[in-house]
């Protein structure tokens, strides 16, 4: 399985995030810069946290109309894997491929720690290597990341079942405790936490690795699905 | 040459941490009297436009794709002329 990790001008967990997927489930990555405008040949993307644009305006709101946000648009109709973390998930809010908004933490506080999420779903792309229900020590680093929506967005979240994580305590004032959202297809993912960053021991907790492996169970299933 | 101020705001279904946060301080300064705070965006746009009308087009459909976001905001504009 083949990644792109997307680095806008302004992006930090990049080598983070390219560590995850190179070190952690052993794939090949390639960074990919915001300029480029095909993504054809990855079989999976991700928008990794940062600041963006120095997040004028608001977070994401420019990095939505890169270049690459087409072919990321593209890929992700043609069904493939697209994860957002933090300002990744940001960017595919203010892009549309997800519902809904993040904005400033009800603290007003830049929280920087260890949370704990509950798999709310685990039969997706991203969550089948998770037992249902299972609590994960994830780090969050995020001042906008108090998840909205209206009422009618909620109840189709709730009624499609695309809330995927949930915080077990809210940290940032999220809408129903919402940490981590699918779209309706199932191959688009975005998240306030950083599974990027627990994917070791040394790093305090593995519990985001399973997200990483999820993945490419999924796509090793489509590939014998194929054959 | 037209002048556009552009006032972009958080929907009132939206809560706003921040105006929580310098109502309380205005209370702290014995203004008992401020009921609410909600702080907004305010942007001055210069626009080289033919006509009040396609100045107004044009700052409708910026603020439709980029200077606002439909889900948490809401946003109103000013068009005048300016000199150059």
């Amino acid at each position: 399985m083949k990644f792109a990790v997307i680095v806008f001008p302004g992006s930090n967990c990049d080598v983070d995030m390219y560590h995850a997927a190179a070190d952690g489930i052993q794939c090949s990555v390639d960074y990919v810069p915001h300029t480029a405008n095909d993504l054809g040949q990855y079989d999976g993307i991700l928008l990794p946290g940062g600041f963006s644009y120095g997040d004028y305006l608001r977070c994401g709101a420019i990095a939505r109309f890169s270049p690459v946000m087409d072919a990321v648009k593209k890929e992700a109709e043609a069904g493939k894997l697209v994860l957002g973390v933090c300002n990744g998930f940001q960017i595919l809010l203010e892009a549309g491929l997800l519902p809904g908004a993040v904005y400033r933490n009800e603290s007003l506080k830049f929280h920087c720690r260890p949370v704990q999420l509950r798999v709310e779903r685990q039969n997706t792309a991203f969550t089948n290597a998770y037992e249902q229900g299972q609590l994960l020590n994830i780090p969050i680093a995020h001042g906008e990341g108090k998840y909205y929506c209206d009422d009618a967005t909620l109840e189709q979240l709730r009624k499609r079942r695309q809330i995927v994580f949930t915080y077990t305590d809210n940290p940032n004032g999220s809408l129903a405790d919402i940490a981590g959202i699918i779209n309706e297809a199932g191959n688009v993912l975005g998240m306030m936490p950083h599974p990027e960053r627990a994917v070791e021991e040394l790093l305090g907790s593995m519990d985001g690795l399973g997200l990483f492996q999820s993945m490419l169970k999924n796509w090793r299933d489509a590939q014998h699905a194929a054959v | 040459m037209y002048k556009a101020k552009v006032y972009v705001t958080l929907k009132e279904s939206v809560l706003d941490p921040q105006g929580q946060a310098v109502k309380e301080s205005l209370h702290s300064l014995d203004y008992h009297k401020v009921a609410d705070v909600r702080i907004g965006k305010y942007m001055e746009l210069q626009l080289n436009a033919g006509s009040v009308n396609e100045a107004e087009s044009v700052v409708e459909e910026m603020c439709q794709k980029l200077l606002a976001n439909p889900v948490i905001e809401k946003f109103r504009y000013d068009i005048e002329e300016a000199t150059a």
